[in-house]
């Protein structure tokens, strides 16, 4: 095949039984890769009723079609499973490497079934696939387990692991890939963790064929000088990574502050892109393939936060700092490094300590409630601490490990959680932005910003400019944006792309590489399949219109406070019509036409 | 005056687009196993430098051969590689310090960059510009200015 490898790696981690199965290429075509495939066989295999954390559930990693070529900024895979902080469908997108070596090695997909006797690791060098002990390496964290499994595979292997928030299955543990790169949301790790699987090393010497190489050639030439003429794609991103959207997002009133209890933070600038280039980026990084390069190497020398690696994105530095009431960068990308050490997601655990500082200030919870940890906003040595005992497992971490949805609710108060179906909402107030509150709202993982990034055209005016605050046109972009982003997401592609590509862009690219003549419009087509299964498998595990919503935060009491004073979600008023827009019934189930008409019949 | 593929590994963000294209340009698809360049990353500290063949003047890979499949160039400047001529006794991967030349049993043959015959793809590619083919004398300019203005700026402040 080209562009897909065309096998499926198979481990039975009960049994140790290693197998091997052809990639059905209808499938390929139909559901391109990574989230799509990974999805897919989630469907035909996984009962959706499944407890995530036991050994029925499946834990699947693919790269997509595009991962290990030099298709711009395409080197990604995701990890799909059934997450347990949300308990719907989940798929966590990371970078890196790691998905390109998996295709090096042969394999457009590995599925782990079962859970193993003792702490093991799985290591791929192209066929040869072994399952080996890793007693010696549970309870390390990212960085330590990963140096050690270059010294005993191969110095060129490509390492995901979890650390040991997965290990003790904290509801948003991540899994971490050369150990910068997180596949972060959902908890996808402790669903790695519950099958005690401690890492995948994976070493590939084959190459990616390519059906028609010139047109492919031509193709990504062409898609890499949109993105690189794009003020964001080639600019913005390099200069200040995600974090420059600190201060345009406060200056719209859209930054989730205190837990969101409003959406502007005066000093938010502290914490910005500007910044952290001014004090902490050595250089900006780049995942395989990349040609945007908003990853940012960093370092703090002050010795209270001292340490190095990669980050802050965006939604971190807000969900540390603003939404926390912390302006402290050094604070903020402390915080960042525990979580990239100890593997735990930064969006939903800044959202969960977030959480726990509102119900401080408002004496829910108190230091006995803490064991000591002095939750006042804008504490950040608290902060600090509460995100390390989060990822050790240790003290109140052991309650944070919860998520804020739980957390909240052991104390009585769930409607203080700022999550959708569970998940922490990311950094932009739904108040303030109504389409993004209509994503969050109908994400088929809950809380989440990258499955529908209106903020494009609501706030940055790409590729054209939306009113913020109008309803009127917003479901339709909703649900064009989510479909466009699950077929970005299966291709392998970054969703950054976007800021130069669209749909006829990924299509020319596609078809090239795999020699199967895909229109724009086929290109959305998969992505909608994808979006519509995903939606069929969480109508199975039980959720319901009802759980299309905000909390009651958002739709009922208007923000206090900056540019976006007075406004309230409307999330409500658009859902008929997203429904309507979508070809679903009022129940949110999807119709039979519908299906039939995306082969799902 | 002669070119030369130059590193800057301050502006590589290690995302191996370099082996890629490479790999493309001399193998017809995406086999890195096969690119003539490879980029090593730190990733504790988020560095990464990229390795190929640095051409040298006094090349250990092409003293060793016996066939006389590696020989130097004196026009180019380049060290090359005549496939027909190898016998595949694998001296130059073991002589070479940089490990910079490689042996690739898919294809029976070494791998080695060739700066695809004057314009090499890794640097076409290169989207920081931390690879660049350029003049040999120009290529060290704006490293050694930017040395210099460090200097400047030492002597200002010890005089001021």
């Amino acid at each position: 095949m080209n562009g897909w490898m065309g096998k499926i790696l198979r481990v039975d981690l009960g049994s140790g039984k290693i197998s091997t199965e052809r990639l059905d290429p209808q499938l390929a075509r139909d559901y391109l890769g990574a989230r799509g495939l990974g999805t897919k066989i989630m469907w035909d295999e996984v009962d959706p009723n499944v407890d995530p954390l036991s050994p029925a559930n499946k834990l699947i990693f693919a790269p997509g079609p595009f991962s290990g070529t030099f298709a711009p900024s395409s080197g990604r895979y995701d990890v799909v499973t059934k997450g347990p902080l949300t308990g719907t469908i989940a798929a966590s997108n990371s970078g890196g490497s790691f998905g390109a070596e998996l295709k090096f090695a042969g394999w457009d997909v590995v599925i782990l079934e079962g859970k193993a006797a003792k702490p093991s690791y799985l290591w791929i060098c192209d066929d040869a696939v072994e399952l080996r002990d890793a007693s010696h390496l549970w309870g390390k964290d990212v960085p330590t387990t990963t140096e050690m499994l270059y010294g005993e595979t191969s110095e060129d292997a490509k390492v995901a692991c979890i650390g040991p928030a997965g290990e003790k299955l904290v509801l948003f543990a991540s899994v971490m890939n050369e150990m910068q790169r997180a596949a972060g949301r959902t908890g996808v790790g402790a669903v790695m963790g519950s099958k005690n699987l401690k890492a995948i090393a994976v070493r590939g010497t084959q190459g990616v064929d390519v059906a028609d190489k010139d047109a492919f050639v031509a193709a990504c030439g062409e898609a890499s000088r949109k993105i690189k003429e794009h003020p964001v794609g080639g600019t913005g991103l390099r200069l200040y990574g995600t974090d420059v959207l600190v201060n345009i997002l406060n200056s719209v009133g859209g930054l989730p502050t205190n837990n969101f209890q409003t959406g502007h933070f005066p000093t938010a600038d502290k914490v910005g892109g500007e910044s952290l280039a001014a004090k902490q980026l050595q250089r900006p990084r780049g995942c395989f393939a990349c040609i945007i390069s908003c990853g940012r190497g960093t370092k703090v020398t002050n010795p209270k936060y001292k340490g190095e690696g990669e980050g802050p994105e965006y939604e971190t530095a807000w969900g540390f700092g603003p939404d926390c009431g912390i302006d402290d960068l050094d604070a903020v990308t402390k915080a960042n490094y525990w979580c990239n050490e100890l593997g735990l997601d930064t969006i939903s655990m800044g959202g969960t300590v977030a959480c726990a500082v509102e119900m401080f200030s408002k004496g829910i919870i108190t230091l006995k409630d803490t064991e000591g940890l002095d939750l006042s906003p804008g504490n950040a040595e608290a902060m600090v601490e509460a995100v390390r005992l989060t990822g050790v497992g240790e003290g109140f971490g052991k309650k944070l490990a919860l998520g804020s949805w739980r957390l909240a609710s052991i104390y009585g108060h769930p409607e203080l959680s700022m999550t959708a179906k569970k998940q922490e909402m990311p950094a932009y107030e739904p108040r303030a932005v109504q389409g993004i509150g209509l994503n969050y709202a109908t994400n088929n993982r809950g809380g989440c910003h990258v499955r529908g990034y209106t903020i494009s055209p609501e706030v940055l005016g790409v590729p054209v400019k939306f009113d913020k605050d109008a309803t009127e046109g917003k479901p339709e972009l909703v649900a064009l944006f989510q479909n466009l982003t699950a077929a970005i997401d299966s291709s392998g592609a970054c969703l950054f792309t976007t800021f130069g590509i669209g749909a006829d862009d990924y299509a020319a690219m596609l078809s090239a590489l795999t020699g199967v003549a895909y229109s724009g419009d086929d290109f959305i087509k998969c992505g909608e399949r994808v979006w519509n299964l995903e939606r069929l498998w969480n109508n199975r595990a039980g959720f319901t219109a009802a759980d299309d919503a905000l909390p009651p935060r958002m739709t009922e009491e208007p923000m206090p406070t900056g540019p976006s004073k007075g406004s309230v979600s409307r999330v409500k008023e658009m859902m008929p019509k997203y429904y309507a827009v979508r070809g679903w019934d009022d129940a949110g189930r999807p119709t039979e036409e519908k299906l039939a008409e995306l082969e799902l019949a | 005056m002669g070119m030369m593929l130059t590193i800057h590994p301050e502006k590589c963000t290690g995302c191996r687009n370099c082996e890629l294209a490479c790999a493309l340009e001399h193998e017809g698809n995406f086999r890195v196993k096969a690119s003539r360049i490879h980029v090593y990353a730190w990733e504790r500290e988020a560095f990464s430098v990229p390795m190929m063949c640095q051409q040298c003047k006094d090349a250990a890979c092409s003293t060793v051969c016996m066939p006389k499949a590696l020989t130097r160039d004196t026009a180019t400047g380049l060290v090359d590689y005549d496939a027909a001529k190898c016998i595949g006794c694998k001296m130059c991967v073991q002589a070479c310090q940089f490990g910079n030349i490689a042996w690739d049993a898919m294809s029976g043959t070494v791998l080695k960059c060739d700066t695809c015959d004057g314009d090499p793809a890794c640097a076409r590619i290169c989207p920081t510009g931390a690879l660049e083919w350029a003049d040999e004398g120009l290529a060290v300019q704006p490293r050694k200015k930017s040395f210099a203005t460090k200097l400047k700026n030492a002597f200002a402040e010890a005089q001021s």
